[in-house]
């Protein structure tokens, strides 16, 4: 199953735990997931349909714009990062 | 050049890719043919002039504009008011992000408040710039000044002078109550951060901060906008990213991008700053308002005092280490601020802080802060120089109280292929050790340095390379050259790293390819030059567009000689079949006698990830006790390029990279007065290097191959500015014993420093 690395900061809704196993093929499975385990965590992580502002997400070391719609294999690790840009 | 791995999937060689051809923009370039913004010359054309903020912080009491109107030869003045209602507008410009319409609206043209000197209040569009510079002096603004704040620090204290009343920290989805600068605080932590510095022998704090520095390009911002009688909007103007400029225009102007065509022309320049519209909006809305074409160029004061610089920042870094020199536990504290409006480049500054060694236990906070200053953008590596001025100092420190060499203990605890970041990610096969290896390997490293006040210094540096999407079409002349139309602009001669890319999936030469950047009409969405991406993802299309092209020649090559088309072999641009053999241009030729399809081909990607470039500096510098002068007496540039496509492109970045670097270093900074008034807003009192304060920039290239590249490229645009400052910090520390925790290490505050230790 997928590993999601718990930002720092959202670890008090998962009792400080950093990573969390849980089951989804897609970015919006886990998150669904992850807040049926820890309530309010999805709140934390999207806005509507999309991730919110300024996050993106990091499958394993691949930062995807694909959102919540990437796609996961069974053993990825799934990072919510700050966007990378640059000049 | 050092060459860790030759062979690619199989490839022992290239005929295109690592050769020197001269670029295909060459002689435009030095004959100066080349077609730049400010060369158009419309018919009807109107000049724009923008008033801005004589004031750091205020509020907008009222803004007249009547009188101005009345001056002969003005045809329009508009305000903020004239953009449509963009009131808690997001706008998702795709690849570009989030972006808030409201705050980059108000950067364009202040709405209520102004918030730096500089701001943009209002514009005026009239019959030529000497009119329109008189038209602004009559627009009458009443201001009610407000306190102001523009040190990091100060704008984080609870008595500051607040920006936005409405802003609150957001702590990744947590906001606090209070109104506050502080737009953003992140948090990284890795391990457990007691434990690993309870088991330290050596732990080195210390606490830095560095100036604002812009990117200094030569050109400075430039547009040209026609919005027709038909609501057709054109703009050619001077930018990193067409496509990123009509998804910002059309939004800021409440229009369909298909009613946008953005033409980049040539430009002078960008390292980050050409991301962000200032002017291209403002003169749109001058054009619909009097039908005529307006063009508007900014004065080298107005690109320093009204467009981004890189932050100012503070951060207090603390890192311990057993007595062998293994690393086991990282700490830092950043605040940079981003201006005006939120939205800095914090998370890049916490994501590079400690990303080139292997920590068990870290922790990073980052804190996005607004202050009374152009609201900041981009600069090559955006957040990482800073960070890595602070870091690989203490690193340097380390070392020292360990007795180590610097680059042993850097390779003892450098990242590799496994290390995990204080962010999370795991690096797959990278380059640093090779890196680290070919410094000490180099000819400057094993030259002893000698002479009284001279020192040596040495720090690496790390940053990401993007992907996101490309595309390009090219089509197969009669005479066997191919023209390619890709979407990325150019700023550092990328059109021919794409046509040498193509050119070696063809098997032709490279001036047997002619690159043309293509407006926004012409060429499928392309995302911006940045981020190091574009001879990596622009090269992918361009290699994905050889193939395309290859299949269609096999097929009429097939046509031709009567047989099927995957039983044709091609190979080094050679077509055979039978005893037959055609080379590109023969058969090229053969395509048109039989009047056969035109071959046209076309190709767009969208890689997903990033790769990762790392780079290792070293410096020489003799120091003038008597005036705190920094001397550079020899400079080296290592870097992993994962294939070098062009090697004098690459060398360039690197030469470029590093000379940007030492002026951030050594002399670059926003100077404010006590008023938080910029004072060095020209490039007589901005001290930027020139030629003549650098000594030749010596270059390695390493290669370690980008796996998810068919030639292996990683982008070399970014990394070459993050260790510099870092690396004469370091040098100047050995050559005088006086730890330079500032930037920039100017000579007034070396003397001191120097003086203070005697």
């Amino acid at each position: 199953m997928p590993v999601v690395f718990i930002p720092t900061p959202m670890r008090d809704l998962t009792g400080g735990e950093a990573t969390v196993t849980v089951e989804g093929e897609f970015v919006r499975d886990v998150i669904d997931a992850l807040d049926r385990r820890y309530p309010g965590i999805k709140d934390r992580l999207c806005r509507g349909d999309a991730l919110v502002p300024g996050l993106q997400v990091c499958i394993d070391d691949t930062m995807t714009r694909r959102g919540l719609n990437a796609r996961l294999a069974p053993q990825s690790e799934v990072h919510f990062l700050p966007p990378i840009g640059g000049g | 050049m050092a060459h860790t791995e030759e062979l690619y999937l199989g490839k022992k060689s290239y005929n295109v890719i690592g050769t020197r051809p001269i670029r295909h923009d060459g002689a435009d370039k030095v004959t100066g043919k080349a077609v730049y913004t400010s060369d158009l010359h419309l018919p009807n054309l109107a000049h724009g002039k923008i008033l801005r903020s004589p004031h750091a912080h205020a509020r907008i009491k009222s803004i007249d504009v009547s009188e101005a109107l009345q001056v002969p030869g003005v045809f329009a003045v508009v305000t903020h008011d004239d953009f449509p209602d963009l009131e808690n507008k997001v706008a998702n410009l795709g690849e570009a992000g989030m972006v808030n319409l409201l705050e980059l609206g108000a950067n364009c043209l202040a709405k209520g408040k102004v918030l730096y000197k500089g701001h943009a209040v209002a514009a005026v569009a009239a019959a030529s710039t000497h009119v329109a510079e008189e038209a602004v002096l009559k627009i009458k603004v009443e201001y009610e000044v407000l306190p102001s704040v523009t040190w990091v620090l100060d704008a984080m204290a609870p008595t500051a002078p607040i920006l936005h009343e409405n802003l609150r920290t957001d702590f990744m989805g947590k906001k606090e109550d209070k109104p506050t600068n502080v737009a953003l605080h992140l948090q990284f932590e890795k391990g457990n951060i007691a434990e690993g510095f309870q088991s330290a022998d050596v732990i080195v704090e210390r606490e830095f901060k560095t100036a604002s520095v812009h990117q200094g390009y030569i050109e400075p911002h430039v547009t040209v906008a026609l919005w027709n009688e038909d609501s057709r909007l054109k703009i050619w103007t001077s930018t990193q990213g067409s496509f990123v400029c009509r998804q910002q225009v059309a939004e800021l102007l409440g229009i369909a991008v298909s009613q946008c065509v953005v033409v980049p022309c040539e430009i002078g320049g960008g390292f980050g700053g050409k991301i962000a519209v200032y002017l291209e909006p403002v003169a749109a809305l001058l054009s619909r308002k009097c039908g005529r074409p307006v063009k508007m160029s900014m004065q080298r004061n107005e690109v320093f005092e009204g467009t981004g610089p890189t932050p100012g920042s503070f951060m207090r870094v603390k890192i311990g280490a057993k007595k062998d020199g293994t690393l086991v536990a990282g700490e830092a504290w950043l605040a940079y601020d981003c201006g005006g409006f939120p939205g800095g480049v914090i998370g890049p500054g916490c994501m590079c802080v400690f990303s080139c060694y292997e920590f068990p236990n870290a922790k990073v906070d980052g804190f996005d802060v607004l202050n009374n200053k152009p609201h900041t953008q981009a600069y090559r590596a955006p957040g990482a120089t800073q960070a890595a001025f602070a870091c690989e100092q203490v690193i340097d420190e380390l070392a020292a109280k360990l007795n180590i060499d610097p680059i042993e203990f850097r390779l003892k605890n450098a990242a590799k292929e496994g290390t995990r970041r204080v962010d999370g990610p795991v690096y797959p096969r990278v380059g640093f050790i090779e890196c680290l290896e070919a410094a000490k390997n180099s000819p400057h490293w094993k030259t002893p340095l000698t002479g009284k006040n001279r020192g040596r210094g040495i720090a690496a540096g790390f940053w990401f390379n993007i992907g996101c999407a490309s595309s390009c079409s090219a089509s197969v002349n009669d005479d066997g050259r191919v023209t390619l139309v890709e979407g990325s602009t150019d700023i550092g001669g990328s059109r021919t790293s794409i046509a040498m890319q193509l050119a070696e999936t063809l098997g032709i030469g490279a001036h047997d390819v002619q690159p043309q950047v293509a407006d926004t009409d012409s060429v499928g969405y392309t995302f911006l030059t940045g981020g190091s991406r574009v001879t990596f993802a622009t090269g992918l299309a361009a290699y994905q567009l050889g193939l395309d092209l290859q299949g269609q020649m096999k097929q009429r090559a097939a046509e031709i000689w009567g047989c099927g088309a995957d039983t044709i072999k091609v190979e080094n641009g050679n077509y055979s079949h039978n005893g037959h053999t055609l080379s590109f241009k023969q058969l090229a030729a053969k395509v048109a006698e039989n009047g056969l399809p035109p071959v046209v081909g076309r190709a767009s990607v969208a890689p997903e990830g990033s790769t990762n470039a790392f780079g290792v500096h070293i410096a020489d510098v003799e120091v003038d006790p008597e005036t705190g002068k920094v001397t550079v007496l020899r400079y080296t540039s290592v870097q992993d390029a994962g294939k070098a496509i062009h090697p004098s492109y690459v060398e360039g970045q690197l030469q470029g990279g590093a000379v940007q670097g030492i002026g951030w270093a050594l002399n670059e900074e926003y100077f404010y007065d006590d008023k938080n008034q910029m004072r060095n807003a020209s490039f007589l009192d901005y001290r930027m290097p020139t030629c003549l304060d650098v000594p030749m920039i010596e270059t390695i290239i390493v290669e370690v191959p980008n796996p998810t590249h068919p030639y292996g490229v990683r982008g070399v645009g970014e990394t070459p500015i993050v260790a510099p400052p870092a690396t004469i910090a370091n040098a100047v520390h050995a050559a005088t014993g006086c730890r330079m925790t500032s930037l920039p290490i100017s000579p007034p505050v070396l003397w001191k420093a120097i003086s203070t230790k005697a």
